[in-house]
């Protein structure tokens, strides 16, 4: 308390600030790096899911099998520890085959490392909400589609998917918020995101309360953001859906 | 029994279906059926409840997969598998796009206006130039009396209007014959009219159809063919005058009795 009392409002500000001796620099690195992670995990995450949703709804009894599987372990097994088993498990794997194969190690990126890994796990979540999502699209309106002899990548494109997104939204909007906070678990590897620039510029200047305050803050504008940009997707997903807010 | 087919207009034959049978899982609900349209036939298809006059029609455009039997859309025939399952999907895209289909529920798309319900198959799966696909919509909603509506959303129209809508995004594909799956079932009664007097329009275009329905008064006044079904087999068929007027067996006495 007294450490913060003594540093005052100034001494925060220049703490903050955007160029050194502030860190506030460091922070926004940080934070796009997590805005990167997320919007890569996420976006994996969203590919994954529309085929392990088709998957699971269409594929042959193998394919449901290995969807089954996947989605199960995912789901059952806690976010750092898959990150720690497929950040090193992945990473050694990788260069155990480039080694066999005569290569020479190389670095993964905590970049594109960060993003296989999120969109893994988050692709196990994805494939669950679009597939109920795609269940609840009135099957009258695939069916036309289909006696119109539309094929079925076009009607997946042009009928299905439109019409499931206004009920997948709101789970992929937590999906989407789960991601950028699930980032901050990648600083247990040492990847410069958010959470481990916080930590480091707290570390340094022991200012721990000033720059995880900053950081916490940093996550809710994020989150108030993309709370905003999910609404405004969602009314679009609903056009032509008579609202039943008037019905209350 | 059977209609004599040869009295009428030699026009080519649009559909034929030859022995379909149809079975869900241990249920058979079609025992070998057959049906003749010609070009401008209108063949009205009548019966119960679960006598499968709704399978029969939907496995014409094989939204339901027969079991066995042959299925012959403008002499061409559907190429199956032995079990009945089409051998061809491109095959039956292509034939499905020559088939306007209505259905009970009426099923337009709900995130589309109007308008763009009209003209996604004809742009997006057969290619016509959107101007093009745009004009033909606008003249079929006018037609139908929906021309204020193009712009409109289905969930904001009345039953009758959204059948009617859907009745000319079938046209837009410029079918070679429409299959009607009781059309107006899901119709409150006043809303009824409007959707057949549209359908009668048609018939008198001498458009070829394939009618599910349970309006007698109606079937008898539009169709050139009646077809009676009573569980799963045809139990009597001919001009709807003779089949309406003049029943011959005692199951079709009884069940136009119980519908009139």
């Amino acid at each position: 308390m007294e450490l913060i009392g003594a540093a005052g409002a100034a001494s925060t500000l220049d703490l903050l600030a955007y160029s050194p001796p502030g860190w506030g620099a460091n922070l926004l690195r940080g934070l796009w790096n997590s805005i990167l992670i997320a919007g890569g995990a996420f976006g994996l995450g969203l590919l994954i899911g529309i085929f392990g949703a088709y998957g699971k709804l269409y594929g042959g009894p193998v394919l449901r099998d290995l969807l089954a599987v996947y989605t199960t372990v995912v789901r059952a097994v806690p976010e750092l520890v898959l990150i720690l088993i497929l950040y090193y498990a992945v990473t050694d794997a990788v260069n155990q085959a480039l080694i066999a194969f005569g290569h020479e190690r190389i670095q993964i990126s905590g970049l594109a490392a960060g993003i296989v890994v999120l969109g893994f796990v988050q692709g196990a979540y994805a494939t669950e909400v679009l597939r109920g999502a795609i269940l609840a699209v009135p099957p009258g309106q695939i069916e036309a589609a289909r006696a119109m002899g539309m094929p079925a990548t076009l009607l997946a494109r042009r009928i299905t998917l439109p019409l499931m997104l206004s009920y997948a939204i709101p789970g992929l909007a937590n999906l989407w918020l789960v991601a950028t906070k699930d980032t901050a678990l990648l600083a247990v590897v040492g990847f410069g995101e958010l959470t481990q620039e916080t930590r480091q510029a707290a570390g340094a200047t022991k200012a721990y309360f000033t720059f995880f305050m900053a950081a916490g803050a940093l996550y809710l504008t994020l989150s108030l953001v993309s709370t905003y940009l999910f609404a405004r997707l969602e009314r679009h997903a609903r056009r032509g859906q008579p609202s039943v807010g008037g019905a209350r | 029994m059977r209609d004599d087919t040869a009295s009428r207009s030699p026009s080519p034959e649009a559909i034929r279906i030859e022995g379909l049978h149809k079975s869900f899982g241990p249920l058979e609900v079609l025992k070998g059926v057959d049906l003749v349209a010609h070009e401008g036939d209108v063949v009205a298809i009548i019966g119960g409840s679960g006598s499968g006059k709704s399978t029969m029609l939907r496995c014409i455009n094989f939204l339901e997969t027969p079991s066995s039997g042959r299925i012959v859309i403008g002499g061409e025939e559907v190429r199956m598998r032995p079990d009945g399952s089409p051998a061809d999907r491109r095959q039956i895209e292509r034939l499905r796009q020559s088939l306007g289909m209505v259905f009970q529920q009426f099923n337009l798309w709900t995130h589309k206006t109007i308008l763009e319900n009209l003209i996604e198959v004809p742009v997006y799966v057969l290619g016509t130039p959107k101007d093009q696909a745009v004009a033909r919509a606008e003249r079929l909603l006018a037609r139908v009396g929906l021309a204020e509506k193009a712009g409109a959303y289905p969930a904001f129209l009345s039953g009758g209007q959204q059948q009617r809508a859907a009745i000319a995004r079938a046209l837009c594909m410029e079918p070679r014959a429409m299959l009607f799956d009781e059309p107006t079932s899901a119709l409150d009664p006043e809303l009824v009219g409007e959707v057949l007097g549209v359908i009668r329009d048609l018939a008198a275009e001498g458009r070829t159809m394939i009618l599910v329905t349970h309006e007698m008064k109606f079937a008898r006044e539009v169709s050139s063919h009646v077809i009676y079904l009573h569980n799963g087999r045809i139990e009597e068929e001919g001009p709807p005058d003779r089949v309406f007027g003049d029943p011959k067996s005692d199951r079709l006495k009884q069940f136009l009795k119980t519908v009139a």
